[in-house]
């Protein structure tokens, strides 16, 4: 992956709830994250991973409570320097991998959009296939696309919600190996995943969540493995 | 500055992605073509009918046609959820809805002016005397038909039924641009041509007073 430029980012949620009418999607959820950790979230369907991740990318606003960037302990703007990856890719199918990170890198207002593109293609094996339709790749080339343009601003913070789904072997290996470089780079990473797995190991701490509440964590002395066996059954 | 640039760049994407497919452009075309041919077949109107009711018919296949051409334009972002990341890209959302609406506009003025040749040539209508204001009224109109339906698009993409929704909800809220429209339109067809300002004065504020109302609310629209 490219040098990074950013700045070591941590993440605090404060008294967080979710409502849809009367149902609870996030129940008072504080967490604090510090910069650089890789925090696994897992938990059954419905558990609130995919809310809390999205009010942390700014796509979802929390019914109340806070969510804060914290930058070398004080804690910065509005504007969230996270890249965030979901199940669905968030790339046009209609247009090439390279139109689709050029228009992303153009709307972010990237400094030399192409070079960018260029090097971020490259760097997750899509350069030879620049210029073919995003909707005539294949679920891990398609993956790919989406981790380049969560990447194309260097984020400090990554989110990935569930980022393995429907990936074979080979798609979820080169998942794992992209994860290692961008945790070993100090990025922070937030993600959701069902079960244990290859990318599940670069965790370096894990929460459980049920019925949107936080209901185990190992740093206050939860099993790892067993927050994520949890989640498998 | 962001606004315009980030609109001109979307407004690239949603021409270019249009052209290569053509999906919207052709299946309006078609179903004007057809609205179009299929009166004139079935009331063969003479030409001082066609001056009378020439006008309100070309607005109705415009207007049914538009929500034809509305109905997918936030709903296919959802199917990647490529509006999540044009949210997390744009400083300001209203560049969204920005670059849709006039993209909406140029494909709907497009389809007009193509086929006001064809209702002209069926309805025995000279428009070619006041060509230049009946683009200023389609403009206008198409502009006013494009704010709305691109907000109500929004807002229906997210709910069920949204096949049903838009239409029902679009239609009954273009009611006065429809009856705008057609007035003024009405009056360019007319054997002695003339421009009804107080019909396009009426269009001009409608539009306006819609932009600001979606430029004041986008963001909320957009909103999980």
């Amino acid at each position: 992956m490219t040098p990074t430029v950013f700045s070591p980012t941590g993440i605090r949620f404060e008294n967080i709830d979710k409502r849809y009418g009367g149902l609870y999607a996030l129940r008072r959820v504080s967490l604090e994250i510090s910069a650089g950790e890789c925090v696994v979230f897992a938990g059954r369907n419905g558990s609130g991973k995919t809310t809390l991740l999205r009010i942390a990318a700014r796509l979802a606003r929390p019914s109340s409570g806070s969510v804060s960037f914290v930058n070398g302990g004080e804690v910065r703007g509005t504007v969230p320097p996270a890249g965030f990856v979901a199940h669905a890719t968030m790339v046009y199918d209609e247009l090439t991998a390279e139109e689709n990170l050029l228009l992303f890198a153009r709307l972010q207002g990237i400094t030399e959009p192409v070079v960018r593109a260029e090097t971020l293609l490259r760097e997750v094996g899509l350069a030879e296939r620049r210029n073919s339709l995003v909707r005539t790749f294949s679920r891990g080339m398609r993956q790919r696309v989406a981790i380049a343009r969560a990447l194309l601003n260097e984020p400090a913070v990554v989110l990935l919600d569930e980022p393995t789904t429907g990936l074979d072997t080979e798609g979820a290996s080169w998942f794992a190996q992209t994860l290692r470089h961008l945790r070993d780079s100090g990025r922070t990473i937030l993600m959701s995943l069902h079960g244990e797995s290859e990318v599940s190991t670069l965790a370096t701490r894990a929460i459980r969540l049920d019925a949107g509440a936080v209901v185990a964590d190992t740093l206050t002395g939860a099993n790892f493995r067993s927050i994520l066996a949890f989640a498998n059954a | 500055m962001a606004l315009h640039s980030n609109t001109a760049v979307l407004l690239g994407k949603e021409l270019r992605t249009e052209f290569r497919s053509r999906e919207l452009l052709t299946t309006t075309t078609v179903f004007v073509l057809i609205v179009i041919v299929l009166f004139s077949f079935s009331f063969d109107p003479t030409s001082e009918e066609s001056r009378r009711f020439g006008a309100g018919l070309l607005w109705l296949a415009f207007l049914f046609a538009a929500s034809l051409m509305l109905q997918p334009c936030f709903l296919r972002e959802q199917s990647n959820d490529t509006l999540s990341a044009l949210r997390l890209s744009v400083s300001d959302p209203f560049a969204i809805f920005l670059a849709k609406l006039v993209a909406n506009t140029l494909f709907l003025l497009l389809t007009e002016l193509l086929l006001l040749p064809v209702f002209a040539v069926m309805y025995n209508v000279s428009v070619l005397p006041m060509l230049h204001w009946l683009v200023l009224v389609f403009f206008l109109g198409s502009l006013g038909v494009s704010i709305t339906g691109t907000a109500l698009s929004a807002i229906s993409a997210q709910a069920r039924m949204r096949e049903l929704l838009l239409p029902l909800l679009l239609l009954p809220l273009l009611t006065p641009i429809l009856v705008a429209s057609t007035e003024v339109t009405a009056a360019l067809f007319d054997r002695s041509p003339y421009v009804q300002w107080k019909g396009v004065g009426f269009l001009a504020v409608f539009d306006l007073a819609f932009l600001t109302i979606l430029w004041l609310l986008g963001e909320y629209l957009l909103e999980e």
